[in-house]
């Protein structure tokens, strides 16, 4: 057998992390200090992480700006921002702990902009009531990702000095892609997965594996993540027999960049059109008064003289439908296209250059300025930017118990930051996504330790596993005349950006189902040219099933859930229904195709319910529920 | 719109490689980087890159384009002549893995060796005060995003394999001129390890690695020439450093 000529390494660690961003270091440290020897694994190099991608900051209630402020607001803005859906237990731990965590990263080294009394500068975000991201510029996530880098290289020295090598009890394995968890019954026994720079392969004897893996983007054409987003620790879990909860929720942000393609997806700040720009069609047309919903039309100008008063006085004008929540703008942008009036490359235009001086412009959205002349060659203080929905997010994870990140379904498994579902609900607010893996990262190395202590014995892991692990990365090489990995992921990627992006209806999801289902058996036919060292097309037909697995997901989740909400909106049920809100819908994989089934949301306990306007639930709880609150209320 | 460019990429292994001739089409806008996955997505499927965040945040997908160590990410197309053959071959101050692909893991070794920030023990969590005036220096340095092009450039290790074992390079005179203005940190000596144990004194200031910096930081004005000069003060005046340092924690007490 073929497989047998490929040289394997063998470890042994108390506790493996999948994932070496802000999630998985945090997860790694926490292990470590606990005085578990711990494994880091990478895809990519050691410090690339995709958390080095966020810019705005991280959401805690320290009160520095305003003193008003606390874990109880927190709470309720991320409950408001996840339209009620969010697991109430993980908004709470998150809330309540994302202080502590931030202030910790301090003690670590990390310099955040400063106050005027010198205190964590925090600044204002969408759905924060109080001025609340503690930042560092527009580069927070880099901070970040530098300061945990920087933690586990302290933590590696003093075992140096203890041990006298730096590598005894917490080693980083960058460049490493995990396959398989494998398990003995439902326990984990370890991780089995290839070097990608020699496409050695790898196995890792452990009791307890945390993934840390991020996100999906990767599975749609327009995204503003890296490459590492390919859904890998959510098909790791599924396969583990874990369950995947909230799928169908992706947050696509209104305004990514569509043009040149150097920069397809990336991010447009909203503060774009927070300071004037406005979005304009292919006809030259201020659209977005065409598309004010009836609910907000007292809230929003129906005219273009209104709408430029706003900028001038906030108290007697209605603020511009350019500034309509996020769902709403998507949504327009993406009828304009629909309809034949898109620009060139299936944007629509964002101008701000008619709005403010040169000079202005660069001084209030320098990041902007300079993105956009340094990676796109254009000069936003003279021409309009292209702009449509790019994913960004998702929702939707790894099912876990809030306390200690544990998976549910599989033992020994663990899950933090975006991997992980529940925290968020329909709807991720900014800031959120940094201190979530602060919080929860800390939890699942918490979770792992307890979890060692209570199972001292370890079960070994079997030669049957170790050897399905191997038939399955050797596969592609042992197929001819293949279809080529990189043009299936194009052509996955267009299918799930058409009929499971944005705007989704019954027929298309129905169609991305059934289409969904071919790609199935076109990947099992991939072919790889070239050897196993460092081959992006070999990594990248591994990852493919990863990316399918999630798109089916997403495409089934959203198929079931007949309501808008979040970041799923159905064009043939455009209302949100409180009926819905009672809800999760949790994915299983049988080995052959995914199945989603409902599962009943906790109620919230009286002391948080207690934290909002029995009027503000209504909009969102069914009249039964609306009984049972005011019920629990009168008896306080 | 499309254009037919030349590249000559250099391809092979840490034993052997060489230069090859490649054909692909450029659209308007694109980079380096999108125009070497089109060789690997219709041309040469295995060739060996590294990328991340295609958008200049990451620093992973550092290589030399016309000789001149760059981000593919951040080279636009249009910066070349029409008809001109672009040469991208791997960063050549580290040893060939496969490709474009080399093995920075000197740069990861050197991280190890520098002693980590230290704040004071009895420093809680939300305590610290410090003036943004007093954080602006090391922030500067803290905006590196690793790239090691400075690394790649510098003369010192460029050609010159024997020096690296005494050298850390200009990314890690960054990192300790940072730990040395950090407001918190109180591991001594820093300035002196600077220049004893990690090479500072083998740079004579040709600024290259300024020129090569994605982030523009100033690494030789505002980082290895300072930390030159404090080498000095410390030696001559080790009373003063004492002083600034015992002040510091004061502050922030």
């Amino acid at each position: 057998m073929s497989e047998n000529q490929i040289p394997m390494e063998r470890h042994n660690y108390d506790v493996v992390v999948i994932g070496a961003g802000g999630a998985g270091l945090r997860a790694a440290v926490e292990a470590r200090e606990a005085g578990l020897r711990v494994a880091i694994i990478c895809k990519s190099l050691f410090g690339k992480a995709h958390t080095v991608m966020a810019e705005g900051g991280i959401a805690a209630s320290m009160g520095n700006v305003n003193s008003s402020d606390n874990w109880m607001v927190h709470f309720r803005d991320t409950m408001r921002g996840g339209k009620f859906l969010n697991n109430y237990r993980m908004a709470e731990l998150h809330a309540k702990e994302s202080p502590e965590r931030v202030w910790e990263l301090e003690v670590w080294g990390a310099l955040f902009d400063r106050t005027g009394e010198g205190k964590i500068s925090q600044r204002n975000f969408g759905g924060h009531e109080y001025p609340r991201l503690a930042h560092v510029g527009d580069r927070t996530g880099l901070e970040l990702i530098r300061t945990m880098q920087q933690r586990i290289v302290a933590l590696q020295q003093k075992d140096k000095r203890e041990t006298g090598s730096f590598e005894s009890h917490l080693k980083v394995f960058a460049e490493c892609t995990i396959t398989e968890i494998l398990k003995d019954g439902d326990q984990v026994t370890g991780a089995y997965g290839y070097w990608r720079e020699t496409g050695n392969e790898i196995l890792f004897e452990a009791p307890a594996v945390i993934l840390a893996t991020g996100g999906i983007g990767k599975s749609f054409k327009v995204t503003s993540n890296s490459w590492e987003g390919t859904g890998d620790g959510h098909a790791l879990a599924l396969k583990a027999g874990g369950k995947l909860v909230d799928m169908e929720f992706v947050q696509f942000h209104p305004t990514g960049m569509v043009w040149p393609p150097s920069v397809r997806g990336l991010l447009v700040t909203e503060s774009v059109r927070g300071d004037g720009g406005v979005l304009t069609n292919s006809e030259g047309k201020r659209f977005m008064f065409n598309y004010i919903p009836e609910v907000f039309k007292d809230k929003y100008a129906d005219n273009e003289a209104e709408a430029d008063r706003w900028y001038k006085d906030q108290a007697n004008n209605r603020r511009p439908p350019e500034l309509l929540p996020r769902d709403e703008v998507a949504r327009a942008i993406n009828s304009e296209v629909k309809a034949g009036r898109g620009s060139p490359h299936g944007g629509v235009y964002l101008d701000v250059s008619k709005r403010l001086p040169a000079d202005e412009i660069k001084r209030r959205l320098p990041s902007m300025w300079h993105q956009f002349k340094e990676l796109a060659d254009v000069d936003i203080t003279e021409q309009p930017m292209e702009v449509g929905p790019t994913c960004h997010y998702v929702m939707g994870g790894i099912e876990v118990e809030p306390d200690t990140a544990a998976a549910v379904g599989v033992t020994g498994l663990f899950a933090a930051g975006e991997v992980a579902g529940g925290m968020h609900g329909s709807n991720r607010l900014g800031g959120n996504s940094l201190s979530d893996l602060l919080v929860f990262g800390r939890r699942a190395g918490l979770g792992a330790v307890e979890y060692l202590k209570k199972n001292p014995n370890r079960k070994t892991v079997s030669t049957e596993s170790i050897k399905r692990a191997q038939e399955r990365i050797e596969k592609p090489f042992t197929r001819s005349g293949g279809e080529n990995p990189y043009l299936i992921h194009q052509e996955l990627q267009d299918l799930t950006q058409s009929l499971v992006g944005i705007i989704r209806t019954k027929n298309e999801l129905t169609e991305a189902i059934e289409k969904i289902s071919q790609f199935r058996s076109r990947i099992e036919k991939v072919s790889v040219t070239g050897g196993r060292q460092f081959n992006p097309g070999f990594h990248l037909s591994l990852d493919l099933e990863n990316m399918l697995l999630v798109s089916e997901c997403i495409a089934k989740a959203a198929l079931t859930r007949e309501e808008s909400r979040g970041g799923h909106t159905r064009d043939d049920f455009p209302k949100m229904d409180p009926n819905w809100r009672q809800y999760n819908l949790i994915c299983d994989w049988n080995g052959k195709s995914i199945s989603t089934t409902k599962q009943k949301l906790p109620m919230m306990p009286n002391e948080l319910l207690s934290l909002f306007d029995p009027h503000e639930l209504e909009k969102y709880f069914t009249k039964d529920e609306m009984t049972q609150v005011m019920a629990s209320a009168g008896s306080r | 719109m499309a254009r037919k460019i030349k590249l000559r990429i250099w391809r092979g292994s840490a034993k052997e490689g060489s230069l090859h001739d490649v054909e692909v089409d450029a659209n308007e806008g694109e980079v380096v980087l999108d125009v070497i996955h089109r060789v690997q997505a219709t041309k040469i499927n295995d060739l060996a890159v590294r990328w991340n965040c295609k958008a200049g945040k990451c620093g992973s997908c550092s290589m030399e384009i016309n000789g001149k160590p760059r981000l593919a990410c951040m080279t636009q197309m249009a910066n070349f002549e029409e008809g001109e053959t672009i040469t991208i071959t791997p960063l050549r101050a580290f040893p060939v893995i496969k490709d474009l692909v080399t093995d920075v893991s000197f740069n990861y070794q050197k991280a190890m060796e520098v002693p980590a920030f230290e704040p004071p023990a009895d420093l809680k969590p939300g305590q610290a005060r410090m003036a943004q005036v007093d954080v602006d220096r090391s922030q500067e340095f803290r905006k590196c995003i690793e790239c090691f092009l400075c690394q790649d450039t510098c003369h010192v290790i460029r050609d010159h394999e024997e020096n690296k074992k005494k050298f850390a390079g200009p990314r890690f005179f960054i990192r300790l001129a940072e730990l040395d203005m950090h407001p918190l940190d109180i591991l001594r000596n820093r300035k002196k390890t600077a220049q004893e144990e990690h090479g500072l004194g083998m740079c004579n200031i040709t600024k290259c690695c300024t020129e090569v910096c994605p982030e523009h930081i100033r690494i030789t004005d505002n980082a290895i020439i300072p930390m030159k000069e404090r080498v000095v003060d410390v030696k001559y005046d080790p009373v003063r450093w004492l002083g600034s340092k015992i002040r510091r924690r004061e502050e922030i007490s």
